[in-house]
């Protein structure tokens, strides 16, 4: 008899979901399906606002990474007003969204992450969080938290607050930075570098111990997708689309974030509100591809700064084309958050940052804009419509989690058949499946949205074709029918 | 010879003070140092009772009475804060939140608005009333300033200063109760209107985020309503 295993809720990740595993009759996990129980509905409630308050109002959508909503945001109402921010604004946009980078993936990496990997897979979940990382290893724990609030703490200096900041208008920004500020951000950085090159360290040793897991987190040949600059180097403010393959060729490129309805499709399943983007020439679902730290390091051929060009080298090495395990997206990570470290340095260090003149203005010039930034989590779109006094009319956001749907699902059903087996299900099984979706980072409360009026239903289909059971979710509330 | 207003003493929270016949119990209460909410009064504009924050109870009647449209009287025994004004300014509060949608977190008077500081201050954490969550539009025609109908609380200041000080009266109130709604001229759109003489003062004595100037958006909007009695003053000749 065929069984359905649901892992509910998934925990240690951002946002709320859960995980339904269809079992065939030889009790082999036949299906996956990863569903985001929550609802998000901006692209309506924004309907009607004036263009200039979508910063403030799309950054909501995440108190993880609402900078990165909040220059998604900023860039779609730069292209309505058509026009381009002053060079110390550009600079000053690009640190705050290089510590944006810094948090989350502190966040990621450190307090959701690193308890699998130092308490391990298979330990009491009691332990397992990052309270038993403290514990058992406090300067990793220490170094951690500090990480997370110096990103933290950058945004706050340059935006005014850590969550939900203002400062980012259509323009430019609202207030340049004090040549005070600026020392007193900068004195602070070798500190948290070495703090990174210790992780990075300690976790190139520990990796090892998890072949079995590299072997089996979404490792498979996909497209990868992210921004690359004139340069070619990972644009994480600005740049084209660029599309690579497993083999590291380049698939497509220089492709403008403005034109993504030309080659990205956006699927929807019954199952999940998130949404599933596709690359349109490949068709769906054989156009899934994958965004993020993983993607941003497979797409480019150098990385630009000194430290984080030796880890780039050393992490290319893995493999002979892209890097294909997603669970090296925490390799990955750590190397993007030094990376970002190394950058913001040289931004600071940029005298044109503390000029004064940071915003421009202008009045309504278009009537369709599009922002495209990279966000800790991968490329985020935001797209907006607005009539002629600047009034929205539609919206839509391709969310960067959003683009790995297709790879997370795919990852769930990979990770699932080779370690749970119905006879005997123990909790390192089921944790090992929740951390193929952790190694996404994915940020489910930024990646939901509306499609109609669409309950979620879970079909429990026998292999002969019988509907066994099936759960309907109407209106929040869970029946089965 | 003009007649001297009489002097009449009372006790305002068992202060004893004195004002003069022709002012209100707000009025003798700030000379004096004793705070009374209000939200649609302000220093410079005739008063209308409409917002009932400034509420207080008069010894010896059952009734509560706006401090700012009561007159002082001889031997009156004020009270500003009992539990009652408490529960009832509360209300009020609530009220107003569930009335429209204030939604705080693209209002561009965030931290800097009247309703909310009064909210805080009153210690609203909850809203026990249904929300109403009407369907009102934002009139951005005019060039310059905004005018976000979810935020407006009908306090009608913008209505007076338009009147009172700048003499176009373009705004005014269409409709009764909770369906009234601020109107420019004869319910135009503000960028088509004849009167408007985009003078902004009207933006500067709105206490909420319901008019604002398009381009402060995102920035700290710091309205400044004391120009109010400068103006006044001069008018008068004071100055």
């Amino acid at each position: 008899m065929s069984k359905t295993i649901t892992i509910d809720p998934v925990t240690r990740i951002e946002g709320h979901a859960k995980i339904t595993l269809q079992l065939d009759n030889e009790g082999e996990v036949a299906e996956a399906y990863f569903h985001v129980t929550q609802f998000r509905g901006f692209e309506k409630i924004c309907v009607g606002r004036p263009f200039y308050e979508m910063p403030y109002l799309m950054e909501r959508i995440c108190g993880i990474c609402p900078v990165s909503h909040l220059l998604a945001s900023a860039k779609a109402c730069d292209a309505l007003l058509a026009m381009k921010v002053p060079p110390s604004a550009g600079k000053l946009r690009r640190i705050l969204n290089l510590a944006q980078l810094i948090q989350s993936h502190a966040l990621s990496f450190f307090y959701l992450s690193s308890p699998d990997f130092l308490i391990g897979m298979d330990a009491d979940p009691k332990e397992r969080n990052l309270f038993g990382v403290m514990r058992k290893h406090p300067e990793l724990g220490r170094g951690g938290i500090r990480m997370r609030q110096f990103g933290q703490q950058v945004i706050e200096t340059l935006a005014g607050k850590r969550i939900h900041p203002g400062w980012v208008v259509p323009g430019g920004v609202n207030e340049p930075l004090s040549v005070e500020k600026r020392d007193k951000l900068l004195a602070q950085i070798p500190e948290v570098i070495a703090i990174a090159q210790k992780a990075l360290a300690w976790f190139k040793i520990e990796f090892e111990k998890f072949r079995e897991e590299i072997r089996t987190f979404a490792n498979f040949p996909s497209l990868f997708m992210g921004l690359v600059t004139p340069d070619d180097r990972a644009g994480y403010y600005e740049g084209k689309l660029r599309f690579t393959d497993s083999h590291g060729n380049i698939v497509a490129d220089k492709l403008e974030a403005a034109n993504y309805p030309e080659y990205l499709g956006e699927a929807v399943e019954p199952f999940t509100f998130m949404k599933f983007p596709y690359y349109k020439p490949l068709g769906y679902p054989e156009g899934m591809y994958r965004v993020g730290p993983l993607a941003r390091i497979n797409l480019v051929e150098n990385c630009g700064t000194p430290l984080a060009q030796q880890e780039w080298i050393e992490f290319r090495a893995l493999e002979r084309g892209a890097v294909l395990s997603s669970f090296h997206y925490h390799y990955a990570r750590l190397i993007e958050i030094l990376f970002a470290l190394e950058h913001m340095e040289e931004y600071l260090l940029d005298p044109i940052i503390t000029k004064s003149h940071a915003r421009y203005s202008a009045s309504l010039n278009n009537l369709e804009g599009v922002g495209c930034c990279e966000a800790p989590r991968g490329t985020l779109i935001h797209h907006y419509r607005v009539d002629e006094q600047g009034l929205i009319t539609w919206a839509n956001l391709v969310i960067a989690t959003g683009h790995n749907n297709l790879a997370m699902n795919r990852g769930i059903l990979q990770a699932a058949r080779h370690f749970v087996r119905s006879e005997r299900l123990t909790e390192g099984m089921l944790n090992r499946v929740e951390a193929v979706i952790r190694a996404f980072d994915p940020c489910l409360s930024c990646s939901t949205h509306a499609y109609g009026q669409m309950p979620l239903q879970i079909r429990l289909v026998a292999p002969d074709g019988k509907l066994l059971d099936a759960i309907c979710r109407e209106s929040f509330s869970e029946k089965h029918v | 010879m003009n007649p001297v207003p009489a002097v009449k003493t009372l006790v305002i929270d068992g202060t004893d003070v004195s004002a003069s016949s022709d002012q209100t119990i707000l009025d003798a209460a700030q000379e004096n140092g004793i705070s009374i909410p209000t939200l649609c009064h302000l220093d410079g504009l005739t008063e209308v009772g409409a917002c009932r924050m400034c509420l207080v109870e008069l010894k010896g009647s059952t009734k509560l009475q706006p401090a700012c449209v009561t007159l002082v009287e001889e031997g009156m025994e004020v009270t500003t804060q009992t539990p009652r004004l408490q529960k009832y300014r509360r209300m009020v509060l609530e009220l107003l939140f569930a009335e429209r949608n204030h939604v705080c977190s693209v209002c561009v008077a965030n931290n800097m608005c009247g309703l909310q500081d009064q909210a805080k201050s009153h210690g609203v954490t909850h809203v026990r009333f249904p929300y109403r969550s009407p369907a009102l539009p934002v009139d951005v025609s005019h060039e310059r300033f905004a005018l976000d109908h979810n935020r407006c609380i009908l306090c009608t200041r913008c209505v007076r200063v338009c009147n009172e000080i700048e003499g176009a009266h373009t705004w005014d109130l269409l409709g009764r109760g909770v369906n009234s709604l601020l109107i420019s001229d004869l319910h135009e759109p503000w960028g088509e209107s004849d009167t408007c003489t985009s003078c902004g003062k009207c933006v500067q004595v709105c206490p909420t985020g319901a008019l604002f100037d398009k381009s402060k958006v995102g920035g700290k909007e710091r309205k400044n309503p004391d120009f109010l009695s400068y103006l006044n003053d001069m008018r008068e000749g004071l100055r």
